[in-house]
């Protein structure tokens, strides 16, 4: 019987061990590509034509990311700075507008203002090539085309249907009881919505900034078709031109790629709780 | 809007609107503010992000609806430009399909990414989500599956470019090693494999989304239901069939909601890898709208390719409202 025992953990513990070797070996086989691109940041070109995988010889260089960083037609430098002056505003901007609409619609309990929230959620699918040319169009005629204010109020826009959706679905755990004794001591509404619940939303806050900062970073479409004079495109903008069009210069390009990601990599593991239960949040099922 | 907000008249003043310029009364005219019921006051709070939205979404989206019936003069033209859309060997080149290497068009390759992508990447997440559930460091192993959906998709479309590069890339690397060194080439460079090696790339870029949700998914079902299935004697297979699957199957709906959502709509991936080449081998709606619009400046053609695109995402988008209706 002892001995039945003993066997089945023996073999239960071969199998964990088996996983946990398969979850690691899948694990580090994912992060192979980002490994090459690390790689061939760090070395001068001539040691990648046959493949950054062969390490003799291995020379280390940073000249790669100052080639990058002080690019003469696609300043990596400029494109981070630029990238950021549009990124911090539209964040804040939407994850304010929006947590001020998810408790209007949430309070608001009337048909309209239900068909309303529903009609922002349906935004949610919209693909932004259906606002493109008018778009364009607009804001050249409101001379905000190629400006950082016409791309930072699209991108606040674009990004509420889904932040007051979040928000909104945050709301309803907030106990309601709180608001209320304000209000019975005479508080206005305004007063209960700065002073009571968004001080208790601060993580719902955090995620749903982390996750608009994510996308507005990572755009490419909407600063493709709004921004164009040189020393204003973004830093995803400014990738693809580092790219030649027959001889690629994958030094140059990794170096570039890993200046631009680190920023979104910095703010994912930076508020990673937050960012993780953004992306899950609005999925509670009640 | 105005309609909208009007539609509930006062009846009785809300807070704060009890003296002074246009109550009844009073001597000053009323200004044009709408008074809105107790139960619909909140609705103000709720106003500045509508009008952002109805200004930089709703109107341009309509003008684009619009812009799909009209010809280069503004004249109606009925359904002309969608039938051109269809037409067009650029959307839809069924006389190619399958019997041919790509292009197939846009559509074709849209819907040939969501039926490989889909069950692919979801799958993948799944499995990786049971398989990492109880494995010493599993947090780590998801931030390393998650990467791919933190950084640009600019950047994953070089990834993928550099992936499958002749002589740079690791794939090619790796059939080298196993002996094919037939099959080494720039493969996002030839008609034949160019879609396809973009889309396997974009799964791996994309697991780590269904991977991250499945996971918390996982974590919502409760333990209390294995035991007891354990002490019924059920399986491995019984516990995931009867127990795991439809604990997690709201998670499941999400996450095939937005895959394919991001499958519709995808466009950076193709615009850095390969510009939808080599002659339009890889070409995805998206792209072909872009070009229509701002590279031929054709926006009869493009406003129409937008319209079928938009149409497909909010198809998808129906899903979302009807969870938010419930909550």
């Amino acid at each position: 019987m002892g001995k039945l025992f003993s066997s089945r953990r023996t073999a239960e513990f071969l199998l964990f061990a088996l996983r946990t070797a398969l979850a690691w070996g899948i694990g580090l086989l994912w992060v192979i590509p980002f490994l090459g691109v690390f790689m061939s940041a760090v070395r001068p070109q001539e040691e990648l034509l046959h493949g950054w995988w062969r390490f003799s010889p291995f020379t280390f260089t940073l000249q790669n990311f100052s080639r990058a960083w002080t690019h003469s037609t696609a300043s990596i430098a400029q494109g981070l700075w630029n990238s950021l002056l549009v990124a911090l505003p539209a964040t804040l901007l939407s994850v304010f507008l929006g947590a001020l609409a998810a408790y209007g619609f949430l309070r608001a309990r009337t048909g309209i203002a239900t068909w309303l929230f529903l009609g922002v959620v349906l935004l949610l699918a919209l693909p932004q090539q259906m606002a493109a040319i008018p778009l364009f169009q607009g804001l050249a005629a409101l001379d905000l085309i190629n400006s950082y204010v016409g791309l930072i109020l699209v991108h606040a826009a674009w990004g509420l249907p889904w932040i007051t959706m979040f928000l909104r679905n945050f709301f309803t755990t907030v106990p309601v009881e709180l608001e209320e004794a304000a209000r019975i001591d005479g508080a206005s509404r305004t007063y209960t919505f700065f002073r009571i619940l968004l001080p208790v939303s601060l993580p719902a806050l955090a995620s749903a900034a982390a996750l608009q900062f994510n996308w507005v970073w990572n755009d490419f479409f909407l600063a493709l078709i709004l921004i164009y004079s040189p020393d204003k495109l973004l830093v995803t903008q400014r990738i693809p031109l580092l790219r030649g069009q027959y001889y690629v210069d994958w030094g140059l390009l990794s170096a570039a790629a890993l200046l631009a990601m680190s920023v979104p990599i910095l703010v994912f593991l930076l508020l990673q709780r937050y960012y993780v239960r953004g992306l899950v949040g609005w999925n509670v099922e009640k | 809007m105005s309609v909208v907000i009007r539609r509930g008249f006062a009846r009785k003043p809300p807070d704060g609107f009890k003296t002074g310029v246009g109550q009844r009364g009073s001597l000053l005219p009323r200004p044009f503010i709408p008074r809105l019921s107790p139960e619909q006051e909140p609705l103000w709070f709720a106003v500045p992000a509508l009008l952002l939205i109805f200004v930089a979404v709703v109107v341009p989206s309509v003008s684009t609806l619009l812009l799909a019936f009209q010809g280069p003069n503004h004249e109606f033209v009925g359904l002309a430009n969608f039938r051109d859309v269809l037409q067009d060997p650029e959307t839809l080149n069924l006389s190619r399909f399958p019997g041919h290497s790509p292009p197939w068009g846009a559509l074709v390759h849209n819907a040939l990414w969501i039926l490989i992508h889909l069950p692919a990447s979801v799958g993948l997440g799944l499995l990786l989500a049971l398989l990492f559930q109880d494995i010493p460091g599993n947090q780590i192993l998801r931030v390393f599956i998650y990467l791919g959906m933190i950084l640009p998709m600019v950047i994953g479309g070089v990834l993928i470019r550099f992936l499958f590069d002749e002589n740079a890339g690791i794939v090619n690397g790796a059939l080298e090693l196993l002996g094919r060194s037939d099959l080494v080439r720039t493969w996002t460079a030839y008609p034949e494999t160019a879609l396809f090696a973009l889309i396997l790339g974009s799964v791996w870029l994309w697991v780590g989304f269904p991977l991250v949700l499945f996971s918390s998914g996982l974590t919502t079902i409760p333990r209390e239901l294995y035991e007891a299935a354990d002490i019924d004697g059920a399986g491995t297979w019984a516990k995931f069939r009867h127990i795991t699957w439809p604990g997690l199957a709201p998670v499941t709906s999400v996450v095939v909601a937005m895959t394919v959502l991001w499958e519709l709509k995808i466009f950076d991936i193709v615009y850095v890898a390969t510009q939808g080449g080599p002659g339009n081998a890889s070409l995805v709606l998206a792209l072909e709208m872009y070009f229509a619009a701002f590279r031929a400046l054709d926006y009869p053609h493009a406003s129409a390719l937008a319209t079928i695109l938009a149409l497909l995402a909010l198809l998808v988008g129906i899903r979302f409202v009807r969870t938010a209706k419930n909550a």
